[in-house]
């Protein structure tokens, strides 16, 4: 046992941290920092810069633009772009879709999307959740037909983040209504450009345009578009599910939130006292420090176990790191709100924060922070809600 | 960075398992607790042979060579069977003392007498006002043609009634807080009066008066970098063992939850006790990847970031040590309140380690006054 990084291992971590403060503009680094959204034209140019160095997708298999690396390096790569605020390579290409077209989909899927998926040369969205379908997702009623040579898909698909950019939509479709309902669901690609489909946008408490409904109605799909095999589709959505969660723990968010806190907290003043030097204060912020390091120490041992695992096998233990990250993700928001103080309460519309319209009213930040707040109680909902990661910590640690 | 043991830790880590397994289960454990000491002899002996007593001690010393490493698998299998030999006592805390605040012809004299079981040491240190600050020593010690005579009365010396020899911190110079002028002095029990008595997790302790005592030898006459990192070893070392007994304590709860039947079922039914038994385990999972940090981090050098790393290790275990203590009892019901059935037994082990050497709000203030954690 030897828990240090080694010399190679810190050199890694140095170069990437270099690459990434350097290579991605401040201009949109600081959209993250300051907790604003970059848009869908410097996520796409941040990805491909990273694309270009081969640092977009490296959980991918080698020969589709994946690395060669240690679970070790794997984990810096993720740290140090979340700490560096650099926008994450789009997940719904990156971490959803492409791991799934790249172990299960077929050689025409894999040549006509992975790379493409990777430059962001299509923007990938997420058709899983429904009205009906939420934590229990696999009574999902979205159905497709196969007519022929096309299958036809008929529902309504929720919570579809960022459809607005999406060149495609991966579906979960029922595909046979007579057996056990996680046995007759279907993984299928399609263009959301295909006739039938629309959508409509859901703004969120914080005032956000981040997630929406999107209409299936008589959507042709060519039958080719089906991923895998028809009926298995909730053995891919677990493995998509299962990879987001190992990511899902967003450590190095969670770090770069916790600078910029103390940050803001050593500028701002309660009458002549900076608020880091109020002792209870600095016991809340530590606290929170505290649990980040448990986690990530906790992250470390996870990404150890992998080499141990099965290959493509869930470890149960990513549902502790969901749990955890999502509360200190969440933790982070209120810090920063207790930084404000007062100032959370006026509301800016993003366009005019992100193009200085007007000036701040209060402290730096301030305009954001209750947003940030409203927004990441998702966290502990989505990906799989923290109560769905009891249940499977129940039965698959604990036995029940 | 590697997660694995070795192969020479991974033998240690089994005998020291099969050890706890066949000689401490709850009944046997109640045997020794009934012995004159209040702990076991025999069991003593074993670990002599078994070469537990001296695993942190060097090769030269007749010991195993291990480090942090080794001293964790050791801890950890103790605080399953919850061991109540004076292992923390002698072999932790006194054996770190030799080690990081000794002369060599001192750890020459006494380091092989412990990992032969030979010799018995305990840390006659803590002093009544002292709270959680480890550098209080109001003891006095003063220079004489006859050598240092040690006057003070020393409190909570784990093990003190049954140790052959103690390890007492008595001021050189200085203030009763001041880091400065902490001298360490070996004195022989049978110099000191002694009241002993039980503690609440069945091990023993005792109330030591120092009147007058001349010193057998003299340790150090500035040992306090050399105590900070013989108690930081011995942080992690109690983290490491609440981890141990916190698993245990949860696979008690969990087999219980399975055979405990009511309103017609096994309890283990219910979802809300199932999320209840999850959040122990998630906060298991943490506080072992703290007290790995803080096995790793009590080797290192620089003494801030060491004592940094140690707080945040001992707040982290010290709050999943209280979620995870007081969730058994409640998921169990009455039975985990009584003496009779072990989980409560657990509970009081995992408590006293909460209010031992900085409990989580004297580490939560340490690292608040330092500014950040990390």
């Amino acid at each position: 046992m030897d828990l240090s990084f080694t010399a190679e291992e810190r050199q890694f971590r140095e170069e990437l941290r270099d690459f990434f403060h350097t290579a991605i503009p401040d201009r949109i680094r600081r959209k993250l920092r300051e907790g604003l959204h970059p848009s869908k034209e410097e996520h796409v140019e941040a990805q491909r810069i990273l694309n270009a160095r081969g640092l977009a997708v490296p959980n991918w298999p080698v020969e589709w633009g994946g690395q060669d690396w240690t679970p070790v390096q794997h984990y810096f790569w993720q740290d140090e772009l979340q700490q560096a605020s650099v926008p994450f390579p789009v997940p719904f290409n990156c971490t959803m879709v492409g791991p799934v077209i790249a172990q299960f989909g077929s050689l025409a899927q894999k040549q006509r999307f992975l790379a493409r998926a990777a430059n962001v040369d299509d923007w990938w969205c997420q058709g899983f959740s429904e009205p009906g379908a939420g934590s229990d997702l696999a009574s999902l009623r979205t159905a497709a037909v196969l007519e022929g040579d096309h299958w036809v898909i008929n529902g309504q698909k929720t919570w579809t983040s960022y459809a607005q950019n999406a060149d495609w939509i991966f579906v979960l479709a029922r595909t046979d209504m007579t057996v056990k309902k996680q046995e007759g669901i279907s993984f299928i690609l399609v263009d959301m450009k295909t006739p039938g489909i629309t959508w409509r946008p859901i703004q969120t408490i914080d005032g956000g345009r981040e997630v929406n409904e999107v209409f299936f109605d008589n959507v042709r799909v060519p039958a080719e578009n089906l991923v895998g095999q028809v009926n298995k589709g909730w053995d891919y959505a677990k493995f998509l599910l299962g990879n987001e969660r190992t990511g899902i723990a967003r450590i190095g968010i969670s770090k770069a939130r916790m600078k910029r806190i103390r940050e803001l907290a050593e500028q701002e003043l309660d009458g002549d006292r900076r608020l880091i030097d109020d002792p209870v204060f600095r016991k809340k912020l530590v606290s929170v420090e505290i649990e980040l390091k448990a986690l990530e120490m906790t992250q470390l041992r996870v990404v150890a176990q992998e080499r141990h695992l099965e290959k493509g096998k869930p470890n149960p233990m990513s549902s502790v790191l969901k749990i955890k990250g999502s509360e200190l993700q969440q933790a982070t928001t209120e810090l920063m709100m207790d930084v404000m103080g007062p100032y959370i309460a006026p509301f800016f519309e993003e366009h005019d924060l992100e193009f200085g319209n007007e000036p701040p009213v209060g402290p730096p930040d301030a305009a954001t922070a209750a947003p940030m707040y409203f927004n990441m109680r998702k966290v502990s909902i989505y990906g799989g809600s923290n109560e769905i990661q009891r249940n499977i910590l129940a039965k698959a640690v604990l036995g029940f | 960075m590697d997660f694995d043991f070795s192969e020479d830790q991974r033998l240690l880590k089994d005998s020291v398992d099969r050890l706890v397994r066949d000689t401490y289960d709850f009944e046997q454990r109640k045997t020794y607790i009934a012995a004159a000491d209040g702990w076991s002899r025999e069991n003593w002996a074993r670990y002599a042979e078994l070469g537990l007593l001296g695993v942190n001690v060097s090769e030269d010393h007749g010991g195993f060579g291990g480090g942090g490493a080794e001293m964790m698998l050791v801890a950890e299998a103790f605080g399953r069977g919850l061991v109540i030999e004076p292992y923390y006592a002698c072999v932790v805390l006194s054996g770190g003392l030799l080690r990081h605040a000794a002369t060599a012809p001192i750890q020459d004299a006494y380091l092989p007498g412990i990992a032969a079981g030979e010799t018995l040491f305990a840390f006659a240190h803590h002093e009544r006002h002292a709270r959680f600050v480890a550098h209080h020593v109001g003891t006095t010690a003063t220079a004489t043609a006859a050598g240092w005579v040690l006057t003070g009365e020393k409190s909570l010396v784990l093990h003190g009634d049954s140790a052959d020899k103690l390890l007492v911190t008595a001021r050189v110079s200085g203030g009763v807080r001041d880091t400065g002028g902490i001298g360490l002095f070996l004195v022989d029990t049978n110099a000191v009066s002694k009241r002993g008595y039980a503690t609440q997790d069945a091990m023993r302790a005792a109330e030591i008066t120092l009147d007058g005592v001349v010193a057998e030898a003299v340790l150090s006459l500035d040992a306090w970098p050399g105590i900070a990192r013989a108690l930081d070893e011995a942080s992690a070392y109690l983290c490491a063992e609440a981890v141990g007994a916190m698993e245990e304590l949860l696979a008690i709860t969990v087999d219980y939850m399975k055979t405990r039947k009511q309103f017609g079922r096994a309890i283990a039914e219910f979802q809300v006790l199932q999320h209840r038994a999850v959040d122990m385990k998630v906060q298991i999972e943490l506080a072992r990847s703290m007290a790995m940090y803080a096995t790793m981090m009590a080797a290192e050098d620089d003494a801030d970031m060491r004592a940094r790393a140690i707080s945040a290790a001992k707040v982290q275990v010290g709050r999943s040590l209280r979620l995870v203590g007081q969730e058994a009892v409640q998921l169990h019901g009455g039975i985990a309140v009584t003496m009779e059935y072990k989980a409560g037994h657990y509970f009081k082990r995992l408590t006293l380690i909460e209010k031992s050497l900085g409990d989580t709000e004297a580490h939560l203030e340490r690292l608040a006054t330092m500014g950040t954690a990390f």
